[in-house]
């Protein structure tokens, strides 16, 4: 394996509606700063990767604008996956090692403002069977915390208090939309949003974009001073019908963490992409973190969640903690109903 | 430094308008199935599974891969979505070769489908956006004036697209699984079908079909198990430019010059004409094989049409151009491009029966889309790089 490490990381402000840009003017200022920090010149970095959603936008090559975002002029080696960024992470990071390329550009974009998020999320479902049914995102989340709060895996006062923790923590966090003081007692008082889940449960909708800059070996070495390596990075599915998966934890994280060696070293910083509290305190599980781990120190998905953006984040967040000096960090996104994919990146200074 | 990577598995269904038998698992699945049987594997030996398709709308899925990798073996495995527009099923396999390349996995399983008729693709192709000029005649309307821009420049007689489809819809019927069979097409037929985005006839048109193509790539260990003749992935390449902006050739677009470049250089090929045995391009309207002829520098500038006047790519000629009747005689778009790519894989291993072309041993296989903006395309061999 090549060593490879993010460079550099740059995100829009999550905001609940865009109402003056489009994608691409997103877009383009995130690219730039990715790329101006990364110190790298443009012909230097020889494939580019994004994630993003045609139904966000709803129109069929939604992503074929975000050439314009990047200047692909002269012509790219470029590559799309209609998954969040964190997988066009993943086949940048393959890219490079299979060594037809040494630096690359990913980003990811998502603007969910223009539709009804959960009602769109439902079109993920069996077409034939479930969408007819029209369950949105969070009553399907709604299911699964039920089966997890009867199971005793997690109580409704842990949630709040996962709330509490990450809407703290996003307080240092320029980027993100849902931040201040709360207190778990006064979260618990508030009504149920979808019964067992309250409005805190649920990240917010957010309008955002992210880029990064990834670069091998000694590339990474010339133009970062302190570059946070990928030493591991895995991801794993699971089958999409609630009816076969134990919703009560996350077996493909578990899966995806032990493949990426998670817990071959101490970890000091992790950030969960989970849209729900209760499937962060799932993830945290899966992912076997210590009491000792700063958990989602940017406040994580649940205080800013740009669909198709925010796992990409996630992993962003965790390098810059590397950039920053800590030693090694854990960043996980996900995908589909309940947890359905999940993926895992170890970052080490 | 990057590990080899051999095709073990091929399989696809038989192309059609409606596959009203099977769901979009159930298509999949079909194609797996053979593409596995072929590889004398089966769902266990799979590592990772890389999954392509047109835009979402065209089935009213969104990232169907979600609820489709289960009929896959995907479950608890790593399951990728690509999406490159057009050229996505080239893409597709791409992404599943560096997989391998990179010494990742073993074994992949990389499938491509559209089920077209499970939705309207010209709807889903025609939503106007603000500030964005709409697209109201679909692919058809969009590529007629880049072939009116060919057609000048090159100053081609106007019957060229009329000789290509002749060819590939007389080559199909050499293929079982093409979905446009009209055995005893002439020349008169096709000139005097309807005129339906001019200068692009009815039978100068890719159908919309409902179809799945599927390969297994394996590393060379991985492969060295299998029991037919590999075929060798020689070089991979794609290239992406905007789809506006002014003074872009989009006749014959520089992303198309360059791929073609870097891929031979990968592919340590001097003259491509003579070097490459058969090629399967992505032509989804007739005129685009003289565009792709040039575009893929397998003509002069100018003289691609000259090649299709001179019978060069008919099977027998010394590039003989989609043997298997191409993307005009079968069109699941997000599956067309790794049908080039799988066609071509065929005529390396001699598994491509009728259609097959003599001693076949290195072979294009080619995919665009968007606005004649993306490509991706592979050389595969016989020989072991």
């Amino acid at each position: 394996m090549r060593d490879v490490a993010v460079v550099s990381f740059a995100q829009a402000p999550s905001v609940r509606r865009e109402p003056d840009r489009n994608e691409v003017e997103i877009l383009m200022p995130v690219v730039r700063e990715a790329r101006e920090r990364s110190g790298l010149r443009k012909d230097e970095i020889d494939f580019i990767c994004s994630g993003s959603t045609d139904y966000l936008a709803g129109q069929s090559f939604a992503f074929v604008a975000g050439l314009d975002a990047v200047g692909a002029w002269p012509p790219i080696a470029e590559s799309h996956v209609e998954m969040d960024g964190a997988w066009a992470l993943y086949e940048a990071w393959v890219k490079i090692q299979t060594g037809s390329a040494n630096a690359a550009l990913v980003y990811g974009f998502g603007k969910p403002s223009m539709g009804d998020l959960p009602e769109v999320l439902a079109l993920q479902l069996d077409p034939y069977l479930l969408t007819p049914l029209w369950p949105d995102a969070v009553s399907l989340a709604a299911l699964q915390a039920r089966l997890c709060l009867e199971g005793g895996v997690v109580s409704e006062r842990a949630m709040a208090e996962i709330a509490v923790r990450d809407r703290g923590n996003a307080k240092a966090n320029a980027f993100a939309q849902v931040k201040g003081d709360f207190e778990a007692a006064k979260l618990l008082a508030e009504p149920y949003l979808v019964d067992p889940l309250r409005k805190h449960d649920c990240a917010p909708i957010s309008d955002g974009a992210a880029a990064m800059v990834i670069a091998a070996g000694d590339v990474a070495r010339r133009v970062c001073r302190r570059p946070a390596w990928i030493t591991g990075f895995a991801h794993v599915a699971e089958p999409q019908d609630l009816g076969v998966r134990d919703l009560t934890r996350s077996r493909s994280t578990e899966l995806a963490a032990e493949k990426a060696g998670a817990l071959k070293g101490r970890v000091e910083v992790a950030e969960i992409a989970a849209p729900f509290t209760h499937q962060t305190l799932l993830v945290e599980r899966a992912l076997g973190l210590g009491r000792d781990v700063a958990v989602n120190p940017s406040g994580g998905a649940l205080a800013a969640n740009p669909v198709m953006a925010a796992g990409l984040i996630r992993i962003g967040e965790a390098a810059r903690r590397i950039h920053d000096g800590a030693a090694r960090a854990v960043a996980h996104a996900t995908s589909g109903p309940c947890l359905q994919q999940n993926l895992v990146c170890v970052l080490e200074g | 430094m990057a590990e080899l990577c051999a095709v073990v598995g091929i399989g696809q269904t038989k192309h059609t308008a409606a596959r009203k038998d099977v769901s979009m698992p159930g298509l999949v699945r079909e194609a797996a199935e053979r593409a596995l049987a072929d590889a004398e594997l089966t769902w266990k030996d799979i590592d990772a599974v890389v999954l392509g398709k047109a835009p979402d709308m065209f089935e009213g899925v969104m990232m169907p891969e979600l609820f489709l990798h289960d009929a896959l073996g995907g479950a608890y495995k790593p399951v990728l979505r690509v999406h490159t527009a057009g050229s996505v099923g080239g893409s597709t396999g791409i992404v599943a070769a560096s997989l391998v390349q990179a010494g990742i996995h073993d074994r992949v399983l990389t499938v491509a489908f559209e089920k077209q008729s499970e939705s309207n693709a010209m709807w889903a192709l025609t939503i106007s956006m603000p500030f964005a000029m709409a697209v109201v005649a679909g692919a058809g309307g969009y590529f007629a004036p880049l072939i009116r821009g060919y057609i000048r420049r090159a100053g081609a007689p106007e019957d060229t697209g009329i000789r290509v489809a002749l060819k590939d819809r007389k080559n199909a019927l050499k293929n079982p699984y093409a979905h446009v069979q009209l055995p005893d097409v002439t020349f008169e037929q096709i000139a005097s079908s309807p005129m339906l985005w001019d200068p692009v006839r009815y039978l100068e048109t890719c159908p919309s079909s409902d179809g799945a193509c599927a390969m297994v790539l394996a590393s060379e260990r991985a492969a060295a198990k299998t029991p037919r003749r590999p075929a060798w992935v020689l070089a991979t390449e794609m290239r992406s430019e905007p789809t506006y902006f002014a003074g872009r050739d989009q006749v014959i677009p520089r992303a198309s010059l360059d791929n073609a470049k870097s891929l031979y250089a990968k592919a340590g090929i001097k003259d491509p004409r003579r070097e490459i045995d058969v090629a399967e391009i992505y032509v989804p309207f007739s005129w685009f094989e003289p565009m792709w002829l040039e575009g893929m520098l397998f003509a002069p500038p100018n003289e691609g049409w000259k090649m299709v006047y001179e019978g060069a790519t008919e099977i027998g000629g010394d590039l003989p151009v989609n043997p298997s009747g191409g993307v005009l005689s079968s069109n699941p778009i997000g599956a067309s491009g790794l049908l080039r790519f799988a066609e071509a894989a065929l005529q390396v291993r001699g598994q491509a029966g009728e259609h097959q072309v003599d001693g076949a041993r290195k072979a294009l296989g080619h995919a665009y889309g968007g606005g004649s903006q993306y490509f991706s395309t592979w050389i595969v061999s016989s020989e072991k790089p």
